[in-house]
């Protein structure tokens, strides 16, 4: 069928029909209807909720759904402080959760360990699972959480399906770590006041 | 308020225990007793059933250990009693240079029994008799010591890696009874010794 015909036959003309980049409709549509897997250990889940309720409408930027299954969940949040003992139920979670997936780390605590320099917290959810917006704030009050779920949404938006390597999944490996040892020790490494922590024998 | 009027427990305790009873003092309006590991027990028990003690409620159980590495560690029974209103502190003191092994007040008070738990966990006390003595909030395999010990570093003893590597290594379903799970299928994926622990409780084992 050539154009004439087509347009004869009233395709071309038909108002169903518009032209885009593949990587801009897929990244259009990933971002604005991402459904987020709740992961709330801690306070930083009230300001959370407050940032879905009404005043602040999560809903508004396409995140009505918040998904508890993970097997239907896009962004992973945690808010909160991680105990170790929890991390391998972060890390089930998020190995539940299919691709493409994100993850947000809401709060010092989250993001570093925050004043939990301790014996039984995790420093930083980035030591079990890949993170890629870190919201500091303890805690983060819902502008900052929103202004965090932005950033994410411009970071997908700036993403290209064709890239390889983008959806990888980074799986632990039999040891269980999922970054060499060497990292998470630079990573967890004391700064600011606790330096000065020397509550031991 | 510091010693105005004599506990009158003190007193009783006294005179049917005899030297059992160590010394007493007032702080801050609670009176507090210390009392001899081996009779701890008898005493305590004595305090329950007595109708004139009746500290019939276990308001908690917990354990200090001192800075000065010379004071015993402290096993602190917080009794109070309903029906008289009146609360008792009870202290056991273990010395450092001997095991840290109390008997256990589970037959007393059912709710010491997670609470000695706890104290176990977090201070090594090893409570004789007790039904299920097992860490509570550090998992199974915790292999760090007890985090409450004055010589425990706050950061713990392993490396942040290999507290990360021990940690994901474990199965999260390791760290609960099967009547904390609720599935019986995990039965199969816990633990050997924990599975042989399972059983000797006669809890019920995993559906096929």
């Amino acid at each position: 069928m050539d154009v004439t015909s087509e347009a004869e036959a009233g395709l071309i003309t038909s108002p169903n029909w518009i032209t885009a980049r593949m990587d801009d409709l897929v990244n259009w549509s990933r971002a604005n209807s991402l459904w987020p897997a709740s992961f709330f250990p801690a306070c930083c889940a009230i300001e959370f909720m407050a940032t879905a309720a009404s005043r602040y409408d999560l809903s508004r930027f396409g995140m009505e759904r918040l998904a508890y299954s993970p097997r239907q969940a896009d962004v992973l949040i945690c808010a909160g402080r991680l105990p170790f003992k929890l991390a391998p139920v972060l890390r089930r979670i998020w190995d539940q959760m299919p691709q493409p997936k994100w993850a947000i780390s809401v709060g010092a605590c989250a993001s570093t360990g925050g004043i939990f320099d301790t014996y039984a917290m995790v420093q930083g959810i980035d030591t079990i699972i890949p993170v890629d917006v870190y919201v500091p704030g303890c805690p983060p009050r819902p502008e900052g959480i929103l202004y965090g779920i932005l950033l994410l949404q411009k970071k997908i938006k700036g993403e290209t399906f064709l890239d390889p390597a983008l959806r990888v999944e980074q799986l632990t490996d039999e040891q269980g770590m999922f970054l060499p040892p060497a990292i998470v020790d630079e990573i967890s490494e004391p700064f600011g006041n606790s330096v000065h922590q020397t509550r031991s024998a | 308020m510091n010693g105005a009027t004599p506990h009158p427990s003190v007193a009783s305790l006294q005179a049917q225990f005899g030297a059992a009873i160590g010394r007493t003092l007032v702080s801050c309006g609670d009176t507090i007793v210390v009392v001899a590991r081996e009779r701890s027990h008898d005493i305590l028990q004595w305090l329950q059933h007595t109708p004139t003690e009746a500290y019939d409620y276990l308001t908690d159980l917990t354990a200090v250990e001192y800075r000065d590495r010379e004071r015993p560690l402290e096993v602190v029974y917080q009794l109070w009693s309903l029906s008289r209103k009146v609360s008792l502190r009870v202290k056991v003191e273990l010395p450092k240079d001997q095991p840290l092994e109390v008997n256990t007040v589970t037959d007393l008070w059912r709710a010491a029994d997670w609470l000695e738990r706890e104290v176990y966990d977090m201070f090594g006390v090893t409570f004789r008799g007790h039904p299920d003595l097992r860490r509570i909030l550090m998992w199974d395999t915790y292999a760090e010591g007890y985090p409450l010990r004055k010589d425990f570093p706050l950061r713990g003893r392993f490396s942040r890696a290999e507290q990360i590597r021990q940690v994901l290594a474990g199965a999260p379903e390791a760290n609960y009874s099967l009547e904390e799970l609720s599935i019986a299928e995990a039965y199969k994926s816990v633990p050997a010794d924990m599975r042989q622990r399972l059983e000797r409780q006669g809890r019920p084992q995993g559906v096929e």
